[in-house]
């Protein structure tokens, strides 16, 4: 079963040295490996780093985009959630305004996307997409459903833990994120060589959400919260003023 | 108090569910006698395109933004007009791309082939070898700006620090 061996999950043992970036060439996620922009990349003067993000008005915004279990005639299957945080500036301050985008695979970890060929039912009730603008605190709020994990044909039998991609503007063009959302306890991350692509074990923790029993509306849906804390550029790299 | 910045990850292959619900690629009115189309193509370390990628521009001095998902041909398009250009910078847009495999997006720019003198003058531009500056700028072909973006390989695009 040689071949098995071969396709088994590359994962790169933790480095709590990394810090908070991801290895962009992590050999583990094998489409990386023709598509990672050649390195080295080259570095921009520090006043790049002040251009302003664009900025988004309420009418961007319809009455159910950030209610995921609300967009259809009837409720999605699954168990509804409710995720919650705020997205902030490195030195704390909330950036209010700012556009957050959601999409998931539906509870049995299949996406309403063509591609998509999981074996696993469409839900009629759920389209897994959700915007909405962060209040005067910074915070977002979506109600959803919780993801499914689903296979990928990345090796041999592989598997994405549950999570939710998440992406945000913040006020700078260089604060631009796109990430994913995991939650606590999920077995199948230390096997996700997507998350583990983030090799310190503190920075990876920081994409899992938390469980909190005060978000948590009773009879009705769990609740998570998770901040989202923007970058002032630079790739985690050196910081470019002199 | 410097907390610490959440990690990138990939958009992966299913991110039009959430990102390109709406077209978002017009970030001027076609019908301005000034709109030009830029088109382009996103190319792998194999040539192959790029059917699951997704590229912004960001138009700094004109507070313009849009994106255009990629086809199963790699190609993406915009409708703009040509941005204002900073002080002292030629007029360009600052172009994000992101795809399946890519763990964080990429940084890059398009100039415009009618600028040469401002180009030769934008600080970013001119600091950079032959080769390299003019993989960033688009080619006028068919009343359309045509911009590649190769990831990888000789003819690589030059991309930034973010």
């Amino acid at each position: 079963m040689a071949q098995v061996e071969a396709e088994s999950p590359v994962v790169l043992p933790d480095d709590p040295g990394a810090g908070p970036g991801v290895q962009v060439d992590y050999p583990g996620y094998r489409s990386t490996r023709w598509r990672v922009a050649e390195r080295p990349l080259v570095t921009l003067p520090e006043e790049f780093h002040s251009v302003d993000g664009p900025v988004f008005g309420e009418d961007a915004i319809g009455e159910f985009d950030n209610d995921l279990t609300r967009q259809h005639p009837g409720e999605p299957i699954g168990e509804r959630i409710i995720v919650t945080g705020r997205v902030l500036e490195e030195d704390g301050r909330p950036i209010p305004g700012t556009l957050v985008e959601i999409w998931q695979a539906n509870a049995g970890g299949r996406y309403r996307h063509e591609v998509d060929q999981h074996p696993s039912p469409l839900d009629p009730n759920f389209s897994g997409a959700g915007r909405c603008l962060t209040d005067a605190d910074g915070r977002y709020r979506f109600v959803t459903i919780k993801p499914g994990s689903y296979p990928w044909g990345n090796h041999d039998n592989a598997w994405r833990p549950q999570h939710v991609h998440f992406s945000v503007f913040g006020r700078r063009f260089t604060q631009r994120l796109v990430t994913q959302m995991y939650f606590p306890g999920d077995p199948l991350m230390e096997y996700d060589p997507i998350a583990t692509s983030v090799r310190d074990p503190k920075a990876r923790a920081l994409m899992v959400a938390r469980f909190d029993l005060d978000t948590t509306q009773p009879q009705w849906a769990l609740g998570y919260q998770w901040d989202i804390v923007l970058g002032r550029g630079g790739s985690g790299t050196t910081p470019l003023e002199s | 108090m410097s907390l610490p910045r959440t990690p990138s990850q990939t958009v992966g292959p299913f991110y039009s569910i959430g990102l390109s619900r709406d077209p978002q690629n017009e970030l001027a009115d076609p019908r301005d006698p000034a709109a030009v189309r830029i088109v382009g193509v996103l190319v792998d370390g194999q040539d192959s395109p790029i059917p699951d990628g997704m590229v912004e521009l960001w138009d700094a001095a004109g507070r313009r933004w849009g994106r255009s998902g990629t086809d199963s041909e790699g190609r993406f398009s915009f409708v703009v007009t040509k941005p204002d250009p900073l002080p002292g910078q030629a007029p360009r847009f600052d172009v994000l791309v992101f795809a399946r495999g890519l763990l964080e997006h990429e940084l890059t720019r398009v100039y415009f082939p009618d600028e040469a003198k401002a180009n030769a003058a934008d600080p970013v531009w001119s600091a950079l070898d032959e080769k390299s500056r003019s993989t960033l700028v688009a080619e006028a072909e068919n009343g359309a700006l045509r911009f590649d973006i190769h990831m990888q390989g000789d003819r690589h695009t030059v991309f930034f620090v973010h």
